[in-house]
């Protein structure tokens, strides 16, 4: 029973979420003084000249169709959460007319649900291992490095190593190419070459950083775990190191690591928006780098939505897995 | 101070150190008179470094040195208003939902909780993409402060709930303190070396966020910052012109800025709960 009250609170909030994430997409554009439609048709004069004005009230009221800025308020708000929300109808998108936005985003997310969500369990995995190591024995020599490695990579924003990751073995070692590639069209074994090919420089410098996020916080958890009195009782007991780590201070640190993990989602999609713009790889990212390009506001709409129902998804799911794994835990 | 320094550990040194660089670079140095570095053809085009231009020239002729300088000093300032705006705002919501309580407490929260989750780069990149163009510093610092506020908030208000209760508030309660008194007097300098933290983190936060935009095209195009100048180097070919002191010198400067403030931050909360004799 108490786990319905825990489910049904945490689906709540995460409708609440996005309900107020999308109405304050909905109403941030609407708040501008700038408006799409008379920005395009201010576009369109300047490149073909004055138009007739009857034929530029028709374009006007079509384009206020389609950017689905017609009708009251409401009915505009109503009509987003419906169609945008619910259906991921976004109207067309401006860079390749009449295809729809949605559509499009559809094709480049699973790029980017790739590359994040690898490298994000790779990196948590490794920094967690690498974490534990250095929190359990602390004082050696080969700990202090390994932390002082991360603390040196971790705050670091994500382009910057990724820029750096692109000068050094793309421009300067000529290992990889400068700009991700991807071809779809030669046959199954050249499509996926083509994906690992594209993917290495971006699943490492978003690796690097998190894995220094990991190490850095399991390092400081483990290394105070290992204090507690339980852990002296342990080895009172005359249990041997690695049960100690194993089963004292390993099973009591990484829980708090499984909340952290959910907690980072959001940041690792910020991070690999990022790392696809540097390296022109084919996700989210870059298509929101060319909508923005082209002032395609259905397709940059249609993106950050989409991102919001995602980001409180995963974040769900790990709030709904937590009491799984974590035997403390009493739904509250 | 002579005590602090003996206690400080290395990383709050180094941190301390590093900082204290970065703002003697932004907010003194800064200040020397020098030629405009964000106008062209103020020097030749492409000069090695020498004494004249410390870093050498940019295609545009413009002296590497004094541009840097100016994106620190820019992007700092970037950092502290929204950090300052940030924490201030934070620690007055977080505040004022622990001690109201109810309904007032449980919409905050809501409000706050959506901030927290909602991815920001996304709406940020929304925002400013919609004032392309026309976005100046203050704004810029405004809507990146929309993002500062949540997290102190919630910190804030969990401290509040967790002080409220303590024997010391109701002694000051019953003894004729006000509501007003009881939290400026005792319960924010309970709040105060969080928020120092914090404030830290959301500087270096808020900078990382502006260079994001700013390599994204979406920050103010004469806003000389550090997030730009890597930006217009890259637009301009500087890496494959191997124009290395271009494009690396802001690159160094963000990650020795950006290793110094983490340093800083976590050496002083290691110093702090040293301090608390933990």
């Amino acid at each position: 029973m108490k786990f319905w009250k825990y489910f049904g609170l945490r689906v709540l909030t995460w409708a609440l979420t996005i309900l107020i994430g999308v109405t304050f997409i909905f109403f941030i554009p609407r708040m501008f003084p700038s408006d799409p439609v008379e920005n395009m048709i201010g576009q369109m004069q300047s490149r073909s000249g004055q138009m007739d004005p009857l034929e530029m009230e028709h374009l006007r009221k079509s384009l206020r169709v389609q950017f689905g800025l017609d009708g009251s308020l409401v009915e505009q708000y109503t009509s987003f959460l419906w169609k945008g929300l619910l259906h991921f109808d976004f109207g067309p998108s401006l860079l390749s007319y009449p295809e729809p936005a949605g559509d499009i985003i559809m094709l480049y997310l699973p790029y980017t649900l790739g590359l994040s969500l690898t490298t994000t369990l790779l990196a948590w995995l490794i920094g967690n291992f690498i974490g534990l190591l250095a929190g359990f024995r602390k004082n050696k020599r080969s700990s202090k490095i390994l932390e002082g490695i991360a603390i040196c990579i971790y705050p670091i924003p994500y382009f910057i190593v990724a820029l750096v990751l692109q000068i050094v073995f793309a421009f300067i070692l000529k290992w990889l190419p400068l700009q991700s590639t991807i071809y779809a069209n030669n046959g199954m074994w050249a499509y996926i070459t083509s994906i690992l090919k594209a993917s290495v420089l971006p699943a490492v410098s978003l690796l690097l950083v998190n894995t220094g996020w990991w190490i850095i916080s399991m390092k400081s958890l483990s290394s105070s775990t290992a204090e507690e009195d339980f852990v002296l009782y342990a080895r009172y007991r005359g249990l041997s190191e690695g049960k100690i780590g194993k089963s004292y201070v390993f099973r009591n640190s990484i829980l708090t690591q499984i909340t952290a993990l959910a907690m980072s989602l959001g940041g690792v999609f910020n991070g690999s928006i990022m790392t696809e713009i540097i390296f022109g790889y084919p996700g989210v990212g870059t298509l929101i780098q060319k909508a923005i390009l082209q002032s395609d506001y259905n397709m940059i709409l249609g993106c950050i939505t989409i991102s919001i129902v995602a980001i409180a998804t995963a974040t769900l799911i790990a709030d709904l897995v937590y009491p799984l794994i974590d035997p403390r835990i009493r739904y509250s | 101070m002579k005590k602090f320094w003996k206690n400080a550990n290395m990383r709050l040194k180094v941190g301390m150190f590093m900082t204290a660089f970065f703002m003697i670079l932004g907010f003194v140095v800064y200040f020397i008179p020098h030629v405009d570095p964000f106008s062209y053809n103020s020097y030749a085009n492409k000069l090695p470094p020498s004494w004249e231009n410390f870093l050498g020239t940019t295609s545009m002729g413009q002296d590497i040195f004094w541009l840097l300088i100016e994106a620190i000093h820019n992007s700092l300032a970037i950092g502290l208003i929204v950090a300052l705006i940030g924490t201030v705002l934070g620690v007055f919501v977080g505040l004022l939902a622990g001690f109201s309580g109810g309904v007032l407490d449980r919409v905050l929260m809501v409000i706050t909780d959506t901030f927290v989750v909602i991815p920001s780069l996304p709406i940020l990149i929304l925002m400013t993409s919609l004032m392309k163009g026309s976005s100046t510093v203050i704004l810029m610092a405004l809507v990146l402060a929309m993002f500062a506020w949540a997290w102190p908030s919630r910190q804030i208000r969990s401290m509040a709930l967790s002080i409220k209760e303590r024997d010391f508030i109701y002694t000051a309660k019953f003894s004729g303190e006000g509501t007003v008194q009881v939290v400026l007097t005792e319960i924010l300098p309970f709040a105060l070396t969080w928020s120092l933290s914090n404030f830290m983190n959301a500087t270096l936060a808020a900078i990382a966020s502006e260079s994001s935009l700013a390599v994204l095209g979406l920050s103010p195009a004469n806003l000389v910052s550090l997030g730009n100048m890597i930006q217009w180097a890259r637009t301009r070919n500087a890496i494959l012109a191997q124009q290395w002191f271009w494009i690396g010198s802001p690159i160094v400067a963000t990650v020795l800025l950006f290793i110094g403030l983490f340093l800083l931050i976590t050496g002083y909360n290691d110093y702090m709960s040293m301090k608390r004799g933990r």
